[in-house]
């Protein structure tokens, strides 16, 4: 029943492929608000990362640490059962999209923070002698020449957040992951590990590949303009 | 036009600034001469707050420089001209001369880039309006960061060891560009190596020494007369 080659475990994939629709459906619906929100932590706290301001950079730097030195099953669980035991739950899918969101956060703002300082110091300079202030310096002289720093491996933290959206499982989400998992060991569907698991990881992968190919595009591309400017 | 009273700046134990009193006058030329580590460089940088001083006080046009007024009071008063240019490298030329006029400026594109042509006429390089800084030699890219500092239309321009960065045969088409900017109106204050510039443009010279104003005179007195041991030992040495 479960064989790699069994027919009948295909066919009862296929007669259950709205479950795993669904499941993708949930889980990129989780990832796009969690994306969102580990973009708009991550540039504040990347921001606050490289302030001038001592008690801005201790903050960026608790948070960061905390959050990259504790599992992400661990801080979606507390998310979920601290809300839920103080009657102010809301809902699986949102606790994912805040826990995936607030984790990713971390590791955006240190793709950031990088992203800044791997910009030579005359630029900050040139900028402040211009009189640009602190917000329209970053808009219009260092974010611009960052990005191209930040955006491949920014572009890899949103594939590691798609993936990550299988921890919903722990607190019964209905994320591609945990309804693979159901539609493997329920009662009257039960049994078709292989291809279910086999058609799961596909949907992930056809996700996720073209993002990760893009990220080394771009990487190669901006080497290869580094190359160039550097000639 | 510029003040500084009683300027002290450290760097965690290094005392770089001892007590530095100087004024520049509306207009002058002043350049700013001695050793490497003497403190030239942080003293022009205490000018506009690149540096802000352990003490003392900083006073643009008789208004005291603080870190909440110094946007403010840079943006309308002071340029600079970096040692490594600092142009930006994300922008053409012609953007580089007109994004803060028109940011910080609000003027118009139209008039940014008339007033960017007009600068780039001035320092000779109109042609390279369109190319990207990475594209030009040192000379030019210094070239360009003196019109982009004109293009602020301040009173005040702050040059730090502008060729010190520069191949030997670029260094006398950015002296040149200077030299020309001298008989504006504008307060020059040059910290420089190039002696040969400090005879013919400066109005008075300062020669510094481990973070003091050793001597200060006209170019005449310095060069011809100078009465500070340090100040000849260092000529000497210079000047061949």
């Amino acid at each position: 029943m479960s064989g790699i080659l069994s027919l009948r475990a295909w066919g009862k994939v296929w007669s259950y492929r709205t479950t795993f629709a669904l499941g993708l459906f949930n889980t990129v619906r989780t990832a796009v608000f969690a994306i969102l929100i580990a973009l708009v932590l991550g540039i504040i706290f990347g921001l606050m990362a490289t302030s001038g301001k001592k008690i801005l950079r201790a903050v960026s730097r608790v948070y960061v640490e905390v959050i990259q030195n504790t599992p992400i099953l661990l801080q979606t669980c507390f998310l979920y059962y601290a809300l839920a035991f103080s009657n102010h739950s809301i809902g699986i899918i949102m606790t994912g999209i805040i826990a995936l969101g607030v984790y990713t956060g971390a590791y955006m703002a240190e793709v950031i923070r990088a992203g800044i300082e791997a910009i030579p110091k005359g630029q900050f300079e040139a900028a402040a002698a211009q009189g640009f202030n602190y917000i329209e310096k970053m808009y219009y002289i260092i974010l611009p020449q960052s990005i191209k720093i930040i955006l491949p491996p920014m572009v890899n933290q949103v594939v590691n957040l798609i993936k990550n959206t299988s921890c919903l499982y722990i607190i019964g989400g209905a994320d591609l992951i945990s309804l693979t998992y159901s539609f493997v060991t329920g009662e009257n569907t039960g049994g078709a590990y292989a291809p279910a698991y086999l058609i799961s990881g596909f949907l992930f992968f056809i996700i996720c590949y073209p993002l990760s190919r893009t990220a080394s595009a771009w990487e190669i591309s901006l080497k290869q303009r580094e190359a160039r400017l550097n000639d | 036009m510029i003040k500084l009273e009683n300027i002290c700046k450290n760097f965690g134990d290094l005392q770089v600034l001892k007590n530095v009193n100087l004024e520049v006058r509306e207009g002058e030329k002043l350049v700013i001469i001695g050793p490497s580590g003497s403190g030239k460089s942080t003293t022009v940088r205490c000018m506009n707050f690149l540096e802000e001083p352990t003490s003392g006080h900083v006073y643009i046009n008789g208004t005291e420089l603080t870190s909440k007024n110094k946007t403010k009071i840079i943006r309308e008063s002071i340029s600079m001209v970096f040692q490594q240019f600092n142009l930006y490298p994300h922008m053409t030329v012609l953007k580089n001369l007109t994004i803060a006029p028109i940011k910080l400026h609000h003027k118009s594109k139209k008039e940014a880039e008339e007033l960017a042509y007009h600068y780039l006429d001035v320092v000779g390089l109109r042609d390279k309006a369109h190319v990207y800084p990475s594209t030009l030699s040192g000379g030019q890219q210094q070239r360009i960061a003196i019109a982009r500092a004109l293009c602020a239309q301040t009173k005040i321009i702050l040059f730090d060891e502008p060729t010190s960065a520069l191949d030997p045969e670029t260094i006398q088409e950015v002296l040149d560009v200077m030299i020309k900017l001298a008989k504006e109106n504008i307060t020059m204050v040059v910290v420089t190596h190039e002696m040969g510039f400090a005879r013919q443009v400066a109005d008075r010279v300062v020669f510094m020494a481990d973070g003091q104003i050793i001597e200060e005179g006209t170019p005449e007195h310095f060069f011809t007369n100078p009465e500070s041991e340090r100040v000849k030992q260092f000529l000497g040495k210079i000047i061949r």
